[in-house]
This record gives structure tokens, C-alpha cells and sequence, in this order.
């Protein structure tokens, strides 16, 4: 990588990565369930090559189960950050640029979904929701959009200070205008990298939900699911089914934080300095 | 001091007319939320109780709940009962919501508090030997690792220390807060803290990552800072700049900072409590949310929200107490 | 002329560059202090007279041993005689040579002001201090305030106090004066004559000419990273024809009593030097070999100055 342009590497590593991402997903997809049927012949067996990571109780192979659940995970979490990357947009925007009382309204709102725990919210969400996909990702997306708020809120408020936005006002230009021509694209930066930083959040709280029983109902191969299930035979010594696919998770998770940072870096070089 | 002391009760006051309109939302809210929900909580208790109810008794029990009433007149009535300290009857344990809260919190507490001051001591140390070494070996390996340790699922590494300290190395016992089959009252000090260990050590390992890097951004803004450079001209060594100077500048906004965390803090325990079977408070609001027990997830959400807006009062008045900025501007 | 001393602080051909990263991956050297020549003499109060921004205040750092990590520095300094070591300097700063910083920016915001003047060293100069705050006139209770309670007058002889208390026989005021009315700074300036009368030595580092003038010994005119004449105060009051650098009598013509002409041009920054002496693309005496090689440092009449052309 010597003698290669920083930019040049940082978008090597974002194509590389997502790819990585692109192709976990379509893996998930494309193996078929029957590669997920238990059979009790190979029950509770420590990995091997026939299954690297070893089978669960009903001799279901881990693997298999693994890469389903990761695909499960990587669809949850885009989807929660996308939303909540929406939610944040709109609420940070009309903060910064509505009236003073709405500011104040804005704030007191994201201190109160600040002020519950959340993972207690998501609980309370997936409850009031029936639990379920849908419960969880509602919870998700509604619990993490406010530091991203609170950032557009920053950005949009700097931004309106700048001279060219304020003369492109007295110009007759009207809010709208100076909205779409000035302050989104600035903000697709900083929306684009938040979105992608919002995914490990999303994706692990995803994960643990589903842990606690929340979550995705327990047929689906969710990872929190599988290494819920290995609870109950962590003492009988089956390590694999607890350690191999929390691995897998840790592993896309630092990817996808990888690739946020990567971005950060070619949008906006000098924040990513450090 | 005197007026000092008028601030202070201003602060007070206002925060705590705050505290109690966000309360009362918090209430409302969840009160919204958990009626909105499908789950029919009469037809859950009465699975729960494992008996074949006549359609009678069915009645009487709704009517007791008061199912059959308008929302917002239950909603009414349960905010009454929360005045007078009532927080209804939880269905899985039988018994006062209030009284198991207050059962489970000492529990929780004792957990909560562990971790709490390890995450601060560990977050804090890490963060002043990042910032002291910047750029060098041990920072760089130490801000890896924090990165690492915030891309792992918490419940995960609980998994992990389980399966090491306890199923492998048998250091710890697998779970609970005491040792099964003994009676409470029982229990020693050194039982309950063998218990506790564990779970403590995955909580602040969930937490002092966040106090580490802040610590550290802290220090290095400080020792780029006029001041420092003035102390290194007057002679001070490193570390001499550390204790009089470093420490002195990054010891409120920590401490503010570890207040302010709270809600993690609280997120984290229900978490660890459920890979533990530790038996607080964060095992009981998903026992209460998985078998629908209304009055106690109720119960624990607006405990939780107390308990991170305390935090959050605590971290605001430390400020105003201790930055001798604000304590004077305010005089 | 005190010429005849021993020098209490002799600087020869000190350099300070900083490596830099440029775009991708390259590094660079960017040189602030070049070659520079410098002598300070017991008692008496040398000037260093530049404008902003040229790295005057890194001369200090570099004297105090106290540059960032991504400094290097080559060249000589002796202090008494001695060179000067980075585990020398280590010893003597704050004892020795003392550092006068600018503003209450250089004072700990969190730290009480008379602890933070006491400083670090043990046991704690409390009487002392409290006689020198007295004698500077400072308040009684001032010991108690925090640095942001403090006036812009209490906040300079509270760190002139820093220096006095360390009984430091080299003082180095960085900037002492920006920011302040004229009074003022007639007054933080007197203070360091006194320092200077009572046998100290003191390094004003300043863009002030005109101030500087007014107290000064001699005056060291630094002109893009280093030094280029150090001459008697009194030539500056005399007028161009006794200075003996070209820059040094652009700088009196431009002075506001002395007509107010600029020098025409821009002083070159770190990063672009032109190859030989550094005023020549602006100098009317230039000829080919100054735009070639840096002229030496040569003593002409009881001055030093750095020009072929000085008479």
C-alpha cells in the first residue's frame, strides 16, 4: 500500500468491505434450509471439517446457522439504521431550522428517550409491538437516532451561520431552495457516515434483544438466538456453539466500523485524522 | 455561601420540576405502549397460573384489573396509584411491584456499584496512560483494544468470561447471587461477593471503554494546552504535570462523565443479569416483558428512568459544585 | 558596551526545523530558525524584535528545551560558558532561566493562583511569595482567586512573580505585551528593566519595535527565521544611516514617527526560503552571491549583523 495515495487506499478498503458485507448477505440468502435441518446423528458435535463449527443440540449445522443469522443481522441493521438515519435527518433539520419552541420541544424529546435505558425501551417497544422482526426493528430504529440527530442539529445551525447561506436568504431565495441547494448537500456526508457508524449499534443491540428473547422468534437463525440456546449447555462443555458464532458477529461488526471509518476519512479528511 | 446555598436549592428545584414532567411523560408513554400492545395480559396470567378458569372468574378478574376500561381512565387511575406509591400487583410473583422493585434494586445496586467504580478506576488509569503515551505502543495497543471491546456484543463476552472462569477454570460459580439451596440469611459477605465478581467484571468491561477514550482526548488536550507549557518551562517533569495539572483537569468531566452513563450502565446490567442469572433488576424487567407481567415492567421502566435521570442531576450539580468557574459566576 | 563580559547566554547557528507530513505519505523539513546568532550578557535587557509569526516564540522553546517531540534542533548554545544540554536545560529551567509566558492562558485554570506560583518545587516559597505579591502589588487575597478571576494587570505580575521567585538569572519574556493598552505596557516593560537593573539578564521576545526600543540594551532584529543585526538600541534612535542591515533600516522607515513607508515584498515564511540570504529578493543591494549563499555573521562597528553589504 506504500506510495499509494491515502484516498486512494481508504476507497480500496470501502469497496473491499463492502463487498465482504454484499457477499455474507447473499450467502445468507442462498443457502438453502435443508442445510439448516437437524438431525440427531450429529447432535452436540465439536467442530470438525465436515462442520467447522461444530452442530447444536438438534444437529443443526453451525455454520450454516451462523451465516443465515449473520445475513438476518446485516438486514435488521441496515434497515434499523436507515431508519433511524431518516428519523435523525428530519428531527435535526426541523430543530435547527423551525422555531425556538420546537427546538426546545426537539431536545426535550430526545432527553426523554435518552432517559430510559435502551434496552429497557426496546423491551417496552418489542412488547407493545408483539415482539417479532417488526417490534425489534422499531425498537431499534426509534432508540438511535438521537446523538445523530443532535448532530445534524449542530451541522445545520453552523451551516446557516455560513455567509453564502445567509445571502442566498437575502436574495430572495426561498427556505426550501436553500435547503436542498445548501445544506443537504453538506449534510450527505455526515448522513452517509452516520448511517454506516449507526449499523454496528444497531446490529449488536439487535443481537442482544434477541439474546434476552425479544427478538426474532426463536425458529428464525438469528445469532442472538443460536448463542442464547448455548446458555443452556455452556456447562456441559459445548463451547463452540456459544464462542464461533459470537466471533463471526464481532467480526462483522468490526468490518462495517471499519468501513464507516474509511468513509469518515475520504469525506472529510482532516475529522479523521486522529 | 449563602447565596451559594439559594443557587444550589434554585438548581434543585428546577431540575426537579424538570425531573418530574419527564417522569410523568415517561409514564405516559409507556403506559401508551404496553396497552397498545396485542399481548392480552388476563389471557397470559391465567396460562400463567397453569388452571382452567371458568368464564366467571375470567370476568371478575378483568373487571378487577379493569380491562374492560377506557385507556385513559386506567391510565388515570394508575398514575393515582403511583402518587400514593402504589405500583399495582406484579402477575408472575404475586406481590407488590414497589416491594420487589426495592428487593431487586439492592441486588442490582450492589452489581451496578462494582462495575460502576471498576469502569471508572479501569477507564480512568487506561485513559491517563493513553494520553501520557500518545501515539506510542501503549496507546496505540490500548486504543485497539477499546475499539475491539466496543464492536463485541456484551452479552457475548459475558458468554466468553462464563465459559472461561467458570466452566473451564471453575473460579466462579456458574450463575445466581448466592449458592443454590441456601437460605438467604445464610449467605456470607464472601459467598455473595464470589457471586458478584463475574458479573461486575462484564459490566465495567462494557462501560470503561468509553470513559478510557475520553479520559485520554482529555489529558491530550490538556498537555497541548498553554499551561502545560508554561509548567515544563517552570521545570515540572511528566508526571509531576499529571498529578498537578492533568488529574486537577480531567477529573470533573470524568466524573461527570461516568454520572452521565447511567443509562448504559443500567442497559448493560440487564444484559449481564440475564447471561449471569443474576436476580436484580435488569433479569426482572425481560422476565416481566416475556411473560407479560404489565405492572412490573411498568414498575422497572419508570425506575430506570429515575434512575438515569438521578445521574444525570448528579452529573449536572457536580459541575456546578465543583468547577470553580461556574461556582463563581453563579455567586 | 558590556562586550567584554562573559555572555550569559550565547546561541550560534541554531536551527529548528519540523518534520512534517505533507500529502500522502512524504515527509518534509520545515525549517523556522535557521543559523541563528544570538548573545545575551548579564544585566542587560535584549530585545528580539520581528513580526508575528515568524517563530520568534520557538527561540525560547528552544532555549527552555521545551519544543514539541516532532522538533530537531542543531546548532550551539552555552549558557555560562557551558553548553547547553537537553539534561542541563532540564536542571536549569524554572531555577535558572525562567519563561514569562504572555497571557492567563499560561496559568492552569483550576489551580489557585498563589499555589500555582508557589510551583512545584518543595518546600513551598509561601513567605516569599506573599512579600513579592505585596511588593508587585497585588491584593492580599489574590493567592485565593483562580486565574480567570484575575485582571489582565494582576495576571502579568502574578507570572512576572513566577520568574522573580525562581530568582532565575535569565529571563525569557515571551510577547509580554499584546493586547494591552499603552500603559500597560509601559508598565510590564518597566518591570523588566527594573529585573535587568538588579542584575538579571532578560530576553524580551516582542514585534513591538518601538516599545522595545525604549527598554532594550540592544535589539536583535529576526527577519524570517533568523537573526539578521543585533545593534545598540541607540543606532535605532540615531537613525538608518547607523544601522547596518538593509531590513533593520526598511524597519525604521516603516516605524509611524519615521514616515511610515513599508519595505516593499513579503517576508518569506518556513517552507519557502529562497536559497541564500533570505532578504534578497526584497534587498536593493542584492547582488548574484547573496541570492546564492547566506551571507556570514560579521561585526561592524560594535554591531553584528549578517550582510556582504554592511557598512
Amino acid at each position: 500500500m506504500r506510495g499509494m495515495n491515502r484516498r486512494a487506499c481508504a476507497l480500496c478498503w470501502a469497496i473491499l468491505l463492502a463487498a465482504v458485507l454484499a457477499a455474507v448477505y447473499l450467502l445468507g440468502l442462498l443457502i438453502p434450509d435443508e442445510a439448516v435441518a437437524g438431525s440427531f446423528l450429529h447432535a452436540k458435535e465439536a467442530p470438525s471439517l465436515a462442520h467447522p463449527f461444530g452442530t447444536d443440540a438438534l444437529g443443526r449445522d453451525l455454520l450454516m446457522r451462523t451465516l443465515k443469522g449473520l445475513s438476518v443481522s446485516v438486514t435488521v441493521g441496515i434497515a434499523a439504521s436507515v431508519i433511524s438515519a431518516v428519523i435523525a435527518v428530519f428531527v435535526g433539520i426541523a430543530a435547527a431550522t423551525g422555531s425556538k419552541r420546537l427546538d426546545a420541544l426537539i431536545n426535550w424529546c430526545i432527553d426523554l428517550v435518552m432517559s430510559v435505558p435502551h434496552t429497557v425501551l426496546v423491551i417496552l417497544i418489542s412488547f407493545a409491538l408483539g415482539r417479532g422482526l417488526k417490534g425489534l426493528l422499531i425498537g431499534i430504529a426509534a432508540t438511535h437516532w438521537c446523538s445523530l440527530a443532535r448532530l445534524i442539529r449542530g451541522e445545520v445551525l453552523q451551516l446557516r451561520a455560513q455567509p453564502y447561506v445567509s445571502v442566498s436568504g437575502r436574495l430572495g431565495k426561498s427556505g426550501g431552495w436553500i435547503l436542498l441547494h445548501h445544506l443537504l448537500p453538506h449534510l450527505a456526508p455526515q448522513f452517509f457516515v452516520g448511517l454506516v457508524l449507526l449499523f454496528p449499534h444497531a446490529v449488536l443491540h439487535e443481537a442482544s434483544v434477541s439474546f434476552l428473547g425479544f427478538g426474532l422468534p426463536p425458529e428464525q437463525p438469528a445469532i442472538g438466538i443460536i448463542l442464547s440456546e448455548s446458555m443452556r449447555y455452556l456447562s456441559t462443555g459445548m463451547w463452540w456453539q456459544a464462542v464461533l458464532p459470537g466471533l463471526t458477529l464481532v467480526l462483522i461488526v468490526l468490518l462495517v466500523d471499519r468501513l464507516g471509518n474509511q468513509l469518515q476519512m475520504l469525506l472529510d479528511p482532516y475529522s479523521a485524522q486522529e | 455561601m449563602r447565596n451559594s446555598v439559594l443557587r444550589m436549592l434554585r438548581i434543585f428545584l428546577t431540575s426537579g420540576a424538570k425531573l418530574a414532567a419527564l417522569l410523568l411523560a415517561v409514564s405516559v408513554i409507556s403506559f401508551a405502549l404496553v396497552s397498545a400492545s396485542p399481548v392480552d395480559p388476563v389471557q397470559q396470567y391465567l396460562l400463567s397460573l397453569g388452571t382452567a378458569v371458568s368464564p366467571e372468574q375470567r370476568a371478575e378478574i378483568e373487571a378487577y384489573w379493569g380491562v374492560n376500561e377506557p385507556p385513559v381512565q386506567r391510565c388515570l387511575s394508575w398514575l393515582a396509584g403511583l402518587l400514593r406509591g402504589n405500583l399495582g400487583e406484579s402477575a408472575i410473583y404475586r406481590r407488590p411491584v414497589a416491594d420487589i422493585i426495592g428487593e431487586r434494586f439492592v441486588n442490582s445496586l450492589a452489581l451496578m456499584l462494582c462495575a460502576w467504580i471498576l469502569s471508572a478506576v479501569i477507564g480512568f488509569g487506561l485513559g491517563c496512560l493513553m494520553g501520557m503515551h500518545r501515539d506510542r505502543l501503549p496507546d496505540r495497543v490500548l486504543k485497539k483494544l477499546c475499539y475491539l471491546l466496543s464492536s463485541v456484543p456484551s452479552f457475548w463476552l459475558g458468554l466468553v468470561l462464563l465459559l472461561v472462569f467458570a466452566v473451564g477454570l471453575r473460579w466462579f460459580p456458574v450463575g445466581f447471587s448466592s449458592p443454590i439451596g441456601i437460605l438467604s440469611e445464610d449467605v456470607t459477605v464472601g459467598e455473595r461477593l464470589h457471586h458478584l465478581i463475574l458479573p461486575a467484571f462484564t459490566l465495567s468491561l462494557m462501560s470503561f471503554v468509553n470513559i478510557a477514550l475520553h479520559t485520554r482526548q482529555k489529558l491530550i488536550d490538556v498537555l497541548n494546552s498553554d499551561y502545560v507549557l508554561f509548567a515544563k518551562a517552570r521545570g515540572e517533569g511528566k508526571w509531576t504535570i499529571l498529578r498537578r495539572h492533568g488529574l486537577r483537569n480531567i477529573m470533573l468531566p470524568a466524573l461527570t462523565l461516568q454520572f452521565a452513563s447511567f443509562s448504559e450502565l443500567f442497559g448493560g446490567s440487564v444484559i449481564a443479569e440475564n447471561v449471569f442469572s443474576y436476580p436484580g433488576l435488569g433479569s426482572a424487567v425481560s422476565e416481566a416483558g416475556l411473560s407479560s407481567d404489565v405492572p412490573l415492567l411498568l414498575g422497572i421502566t419508570l425506575f430506570s428512568a429515575l434512575f438515569v435521570c438521578a445521574g444525570n442531576m448528579i452529573a449536572n450539580l457536580l459541575y456546578g459544585v465543583m468547577d470553580p468557574q461556574m461556582r463563581e459566576v453563579g455567586e | 558596551m558590556t562586550q567584554e563580559k562573559e555572555a550569559l547566554l550565547e546561541i550560534r547557528d541554531l536551527s529548528v526545523s519540523f518534520r512534517r507530513y505533507g500529502r500522502g505519505l512524504g515527509q518534509t523539513e520545515l525549517n523556522v530558525i535557521s543559523d541563528l546568532h544570538l548573545t545575551v550578557f548579564p544585566g542587560e535587557v535584549v530585545a528580539i524584535a520581528g513580526s508575528s509569526g515568524s517563530g520568534k516564540s520557538l527561540l525560547a522553546a528552544a532555549v527552555l528545551g521545551i519544543l514539541p517531540g516532532n522538533a530537531a534542533v542543531r546548532g550551539h548554545m552555552r549558557y555560562r560558558g557551558r553548553e547547553l544540554s537537553a539534561e542541563r536545560q532540564r536542571e536549569l529551567r524554572g531555577t535558572e532561566i525562567a519563561l514569562v509566558p504572555q497571557s492567563v492562558a499560561f496559568l492552569d485554570p483550576l489551580m489557585k493562583v498563589g499555589r500555582q506560583a508557589d510551583g512545584h518545587r518543595k518546600p513551598y516559597p509561601t513567605g516569599k511569595r506573599r512579600a513579592l505579591f505585596r511588593r508587585l502589588g497585588l491584593p492580599e487575597e489574590t493567592e485565593r482567586l483562580y486565574p480567570f478571576q484575575l485582571s489582565g494587570g494582576m495576571a502579568r505580575r502574578v507570572l512576572v512573580s513566577t520568574a522573580l521567585l525562581a530568582g532565575a538569572a535569565l529571563i525569557i519574556a515571551d510577547e509580554p505585551t499584546p493586547g494591552m493598552s499603552l500603559e500597560q505596557a509601559l508598565e510590564a516593560l518597566s518591570m523588566f528593566r527594573e529585573m535587568a537593573n538588579e542584575g538579571k539578564s532578560v530576553l524580551l521576545i516582542t514585534h513591538d519595535i518601538d516599545l522595545a526600543l525604549a527598554f532594550a540594551d540592544r535589539v536583535a532584529v529576526f527577519y524570517a527565521g533568523t537573526t539578521v543585526e543585533t545593534a545598540p538600541a541607540a543606532d535605532f534612535r540615531r537613525g538608518p544611516e547607523a544601522l547596518r542591515h538593509p531590513y533593520s533600516r526598511a524597519l525604521w522607515r516603516a516605524l509611524p514617527q519615521n514616515g511610515f513607508q513599508p519595505a516593499g515584498g513579503f517576508q518569506p515564511y518556513a517552507g519557502n526560503l529562497p536559497k541564500g540570504c533570505p532578504f534578497a529578493p526584497r534587498c536593493p543591494l542584492r547582488t548574484a552571491e547573496c541570492e546564492e549563499k547566506m551571507p556570514p555573521v560579521t561585526r561592524v562597528r560594535g554591531g553584528e549583523v549578517r550582510c556582504r553589504h554592511a557598512t
